[in-house]
């Protein structure tokens, strides 16, 4: 123990007033939020705006209302959605920031200046992306009218106004379906544990996905969340929403993957031609590889961008189209239109708790990493 | 950042306010609507010139920004003098309830609006024995629109009823009319399932619906919604994606033969698209309702705790007087709410609108706040949306009930 030296007697005072800052504005209106989300505020009229409301606590309600009840259908349509749309938005922006990034790092002509069109998209807010897809993707024009340009019939698909869905499955069966995806990742991880030669993490794993697939078999049928089969999918939508999302953030993966191909070493690529690597196996053995670090770090950043979504879909399609809202749409109204200020700190809650989901693992392997260094 | 600006702003002004002679307005007409609020201050400052005017006005149509700012300034404890709100259980439901409201009873028997103002009127904007604000003007809701000359040329008249108006949405869609109605996003929609239930219902199955009286889940209800669904069945898929505007160009251009929509489309047809009434569009009552007049109405009302309470009673006053409305209305393309309000400075579709505002039964509108709190109204929306996907009417009219039971319709 060192003491109470000068020096740290100074960092504490520096660190301290941002650290209670944090501790107020950060943490604690989470610990509010939270807490709300567990009472009835605004479910009654009365007392949602009155000057002293009178609140209860009243435990997960109102998580159970937006999962099972029958009025949040609503809610559970844009966690399908968010799904949906997190899964194409990331894939879309690492693949065409891939594409892009392998293109410019072929040295074109003029690539400071491609460089700086790609990423110009990313400049602008989600407001701006929203507004100009917007009019691109109306009924009558921008992208429907492209076809008259090569002397074609306008196309017809309602992008942002499709009501349409596909790969819909029945709400209540989501306890069926989840058990079942984390039983066949548990088999994989077995599979995998027991080629390792691993036989305690064989067992245990193997263990978990029986259990987990004999409930998912023998129990999950028989719960029922819902009165009625209520079918969820991927609204399509949504495709256009994507396509904007995908066009502002794609110019950002391009340059982190830019990064990473400009700091391969020449000597590796050199090696591996010397080995005979021909142009496609040198990206598959030796480029890939080294990138994906990068992939991850970028599907982080994309992943919790895609999750809290707002201004987007605010600008394209409305606060009020359910085929294309989101969660964060959902809390907003929830919250300042009805006044059911605890329903909509719980969507917030739900909400923290996917980006928590995104955003904990990859900070426990960074702060792991420093350590490691250190 | 842009919300932080503006709470920034309202904070201001707020402290401003403190001095002595000031009156604070709060509402969120700007933009087109800016000069007809300008022409009711002018007037106030006529009668009260010593008074200095804030006119706080938060844009974003019809008040989305402006009621998220005055959420936050209520709950703060700053409320403005005098704020907007659309007349009857918008702020009923709301503000009211929570007991934040005066009573302004004492205002209308002194200025005798009680006799100024439609019997139904008063009814819509009284709850729990008060009255809670001073209607500034009055749209109607249940208009359809059409383009005469079109309507001629498929040779279609205008349907009085809706089974009359199924009839001739397939007559047309034999024509090639691939859309007769056209519709757009969600509250366009609730708009046109407002008229179709008060077409279905009458005004007296309207009213009981709204007094708890009926239920949602009534066959005659359920009905409503299926009712709903055929007429969904004559409009556009890409209906979403449409502003009200871009809806009504529709009408005019012939893709479409019918919308409804408030009156406000008639600013739009005369100010905007420069045509003449009654040859370049044409309108009438929505179908089945011939002589209800669906009425919302802009309104202010005295939050309690206002810090310049006898400014704002004046500037009350000044709303509810005929020179007020008289002032506003022309600008603004609305009626006065006041039945003796001057008809020579209104164009042709106010007067005609003004005569049926004399004449017929007034029942307020569920999208425009005059029926149904917020609370309802912005979750009917998704009820709306949900129906046009599924088309099942049962469950939606449950939805719809219990929406009603929670928002405490009826109570």
């Amino acid at each position: 123990m060192k003491g109470l030296s000068k020096d740290r007697l100074w960092s504490v005072a520096v660190l301290l007033p941002s650290v209670l800052l944090i501790a107020v504005f950060v943490y604690g209106f989470i610990a509010r939020s939270v807490y709300v989300s567990m009472t009835d505020w605004g479910n009654d009229p009365a007392q949602a705006l009155a000057l002293d409301p009178v609140i209860r606590f009243i435990g997960l309600a109102n998580y159970q209302d937006l999962f099972t009840g029958f009025l949040q259908g609503r809610f559970r349509q844009e966690l399908v959605s968010t799904v949906f749309f997190t899964a194409f938005f990331i894939l879309g922006c690492l693949g065409l920031g891939l594409g892009l990034a392998l293109i410019l790092d072929r040295n074109p002509r003029g690539e400071g200046l491609w460089r700086t069109i790609f990423l110009f998209p990313m400049s602008l807010s989600f407001i701006v992306t929203g507004t100009i897809w917007r009019w691109m993707l109306q009924p009558g024009g921008g992208v429907n009218q492209a076809p008259t340009l090569f002397g074609g019939q306008p196309s017809t698909f309602p992008w942002l106004s499709s009501t349409e869905a596909i790969w819909k499955f029945d709400w209540n069966k989501l306890p069926l379906l989840t058990a079942s995806v984390v039983a066949v990742v548990l088999i994989v991880v077995a599979v995998r544990a027991l080629r390792a030669g691993d036989r305690r993490r064989t067992l245990v794993a193997a263990l978990c996905a029986a259990l987990l697939l004999g409930w998912a078999l023998f129990v999950a049928p028989n719960l029922k969340l819902l009165p009625a089969p209520e079918p969820h999918g991927f609204n399509l939508a949504l495709i256009g929403i994507i396509i904007a999302a995908v066009w502002q953030m794609s110019g950002y993966t391009m340059a982190l993957y830019l990064a990473g191909l400009r700091g391969i070493p020449e000597e590796l690529r050199e090696a591996a031609k010397v080995d005979g690597a021909g142009d496609l196996g040198m990206y598959r053995h030796v480029i890939f590889p080294l990138l994906a670090p990068i992939s991850l770090s970028a599907m982080i950043v994309l992943g919790h961008i895609s999750l809290k979504i707002f201004d987007l879909v605010y600008a394209m399609s409305g606060p009020d189209n359910i085929n294309t809202s989101v969660p964060a749409l959902n809390m907003y109204l929830t919250s300042f239109r009805q006044n059911q200020f605890a329903l909509g700190a719980a969507i917030g809650t739900i909400l923290l708790i996917l980006v928590a989901f995104v955003i904990v693992p990859y900070l426990a392997s960074q702060f792991r990493g420093e350590e490691g260094h250190a | 950042m842009k919300k932080a600006l503006m709470i920034a702003a309202a904070l201001a002004l707020t402290t401003s306010a403190a001095a002595a002679g000031k009156l604070e307005i709060f509402s969120w007409w700007s933009g087109d609507e800016g000069p007809a609020l300008d022409a009711l201050i002018k007037v106030y400052k006529q009668r009260y010139p010593s008074v200095a005017v804030d006119n706080a006005t938060v844009s974003g149509g019809a008040g989305t920004n402006a009621k998220a700012v005055l959420k936050t300034r209520m709950l703060g404890g700053t409320p403005p003098d005098s704020f907007q709100a659309h007349a009857g259980q918008e702020l009923i439901g709301t503000w009211v309830v929570a007991n934040r409201m005066e009573d302004l009873s004492g205002l209308f028997k002194s200025e005798g609006w009680d006799k100024a103002f439609p019997k139904d009127l008063v009814r819509l904007i009284s709850s729990k024995g008060g009255i809670w604000s001073v209607p500034v003007n009055v749209h109607r809701s249940n208009v359809m629109w059409y383009n005469p000359a079109k309507l001629k040329a498929w040779g279609v008249t205008v349907p009085k009823t809706w089974p009359e108006f199924l009839k001739t949405c397939s007559t047309l869609k034999a024509k090639g009319v691939a859309a007769p109605l056209v519709v757009g996003e969600n509250w366009t929609q609730q708009h046109l399932w407002e008229s179709v239930a008060i077409g279905t219902l009458g005004a007296k199955g309207w009213e009981d619906l709204w007094a708890g009286k009926l239920k949602f889940t009534d066959p005659r209800v359920v009905g409503v919604f299926t009712t709903f669904g055929k007429v969904m069945d004559c409009a556009n898929k890409d209906a979403s994606g449409l502003s009200w505007q871009q809806a009504s160009d529709r009408v005019i251009s012939g893709q479409s033969a019918f919308n409804i929509m408030g009156d406000w489309a008639a600013g739009y047809f005369t100010t905007t698209k420069k045509l003449a009434p009654n040859t370049g569009f044409g309108w009438a009552p929505a179908p089945g309702t011939t002589k209800t007049f669906v009425m919302l109405a802009d309104s202010f009302g005295l939050p309690k705790g206002a810090k310049n309470r006898a400014e704002a009673m004046n500037w009350l006053k000044v709303l509810g007087s005929k020179a007020g409305q008289d002032a506003f209305n022309p600008l603004k393309g609305s009626i006065a709410a006041r039945t003796d309000s001057d008809l020579s400075k209104y164009n042709t579709y106010s007067r005609s609108a003004a005569a049926d505002w004399k004449s017929n039964k007034i029942v307020g509108s569920l999208v425009h706040g005059a029926v149904a709190p917020e609370s309802f109204m912005s979750a009917f929306g998704t009820v709306i949306d949900q129906y046009v996907a599924s088309r099942n009417s049962a469950g939606a009219a449950a939805a719809a009930q219990q929406l009603a039971a929670r928002a405490g319709i009826g109570k």
